[in-house]
């Protein structure tokens, strides 16, 4: 018989799409787990609504509970509820260690413009485009080590 | 929750990211061609959440009506391929949906994920607003469209609007009738799916 500890245990290992260096948990993309009677419902929360991982991610979470030999049920919820807050700290280093910048705090960022290089710490950064290669990045460049970077966007 | 509210505001977002991916590769500096690249894939994002609350099947909503069953605003229509009328478009788009959008957000628990992301889609045209302003081409632009950029709200929200882009409430380019260059547009983002036999796995 599955167990929710077992089921998100075993979602900590499904790679995001996009981002490989952390898990679904670590995005904060999951929002409850509930098993009754071999059943697994997942209420899933997207990150962009235009994200084009989304199928994928979905897809992993029925792949995984298969594999734990139970029936998933996943729930897509189009509600406010995820924001980049959701990440995880253990998630936010390794975007970092990834040199991937993670998000600033949504209050950070509204009290203060603070983005740190992930390579080499500073807070000295300019924005170079709001947009970047995926919905959830801008571009920035670090004036201290002069390296650019992507800078995973506040929501 | 008002359906017809939501086609027209899920039709108007699958149009306009249609339009704005055409600078893709075109845009008059790389930074903008990934800028209305990444807009564009959030518009139709959006598009298709919105349809998802009005049916199972979002890309049969999207694609297989005939044109005059779309919903979507005349001014999303617009093949604009000069650079003042397309950053006058996305400005006072973006302008418009802010309005609609926190209008919704008590109702549509959707609404408010939206809007999340719109806040870069706004920034973005506030800084190009910001740098032209004053340039008459520009002024030119925003002042052609503003009849357009009405059409986009209903009638009660439009003297907010005004109140944003400074300029008074005239007769608004009214939803339900369209432009002539929807249809080369229609033809152009049904072709897949028309040419594909029906339940096609992608």
């Amino acid at each position: 018989m599955v167990t929710e500890a077992a089921v998100w245990e075993a979602f900590g290992e499904i790679a995001d799409p996009e981002i490989p260096v952390i898990s679904l948990v670590d995005l904060g993309v999951i929002r409850s787990v509930d098993v009754s009677d071999g059943r697994v419902h997942v209420e899933f929360t997207p990150t962009f609504l235009g994200c084009p991982a989304l199928e994928v991610m979905k897809r992993a979470l029925e792949e995984k509970v298969a594999e734990l030999g139970a029936e998933a049920d996943v729930e897509v919820v189009n509600d406010d509820s995820w924001s980049t807050d959701k990440i995880t700290a253990a998630g936010r280093e390794k975007l970092r260690h990834a040199g991937f910048a993670p998000p600033a705090p949504r209050l950070v960022q509204l009290q203060s413009q603070v983005h740190r290089c992930p390579y080499c710490g500073s807070t000295e950064t300019k924005l170079e485009n709001l947009f970047g290669p995926t919905p959830c990045r801008s571009l920035r460049y670090c004036e201290s080590c002069r390296q650019p970077f992507e800078q995973f966007k506040t929501i | 929750m008002n359906e017809q509210l939501l086609l027209g505001l899920a039709d108007d977002e699958l149009v306009i990211g249609w339009r704005d991916s055409e600078w893709t590769g075109i845009a008059p500096m790389l930074e903008e061609d990934v800028a209305f690249s990444s807009i564009a894939q959030n518009e139709i994002g959006h598009a298709r959440a919105v349809y998802e609350l009005l049916t199972d099947d979002a890309d049969a909503l999207a694609f297989d009506r005939a044109l005059d069953e779309y919903r979507c605003a005349p001014l999303v229509e617009l093949r604009l391929l000069d650079w003042a009328h397309a950053i006058a478009r996305r400005w006072l788009y973006e302008t418009a949906d802010e309005i609609r959008i926190t209008a919704l957000m008590d109702d549509v628990p959707l609404a408010a994920k939206i809007n999340r992301e719109e806040t870069y889609h706004r920034m973005h045209a506030e800084m190009w607003h910001e740098r032209l302003r004053d340039e008459p081409r520009f002024r030119a632009a925003v002042e052609e469209l503003w009849p357009y950029a009405l059409g986009v709200l209903p009638a009660g929200q439009r003297e907010a609007l005004s109140a944003r882009v400074g300029l008074p409430v005239v007769d608004a380019v009214e939803r339900g009738m369209h432009t002539d260059e929807l249809p080369e547009l229609w033809q152009e983002m049904t072709m897949v799916r028309r040419s594909a036999p029906a339940g096609t796995q992608w």
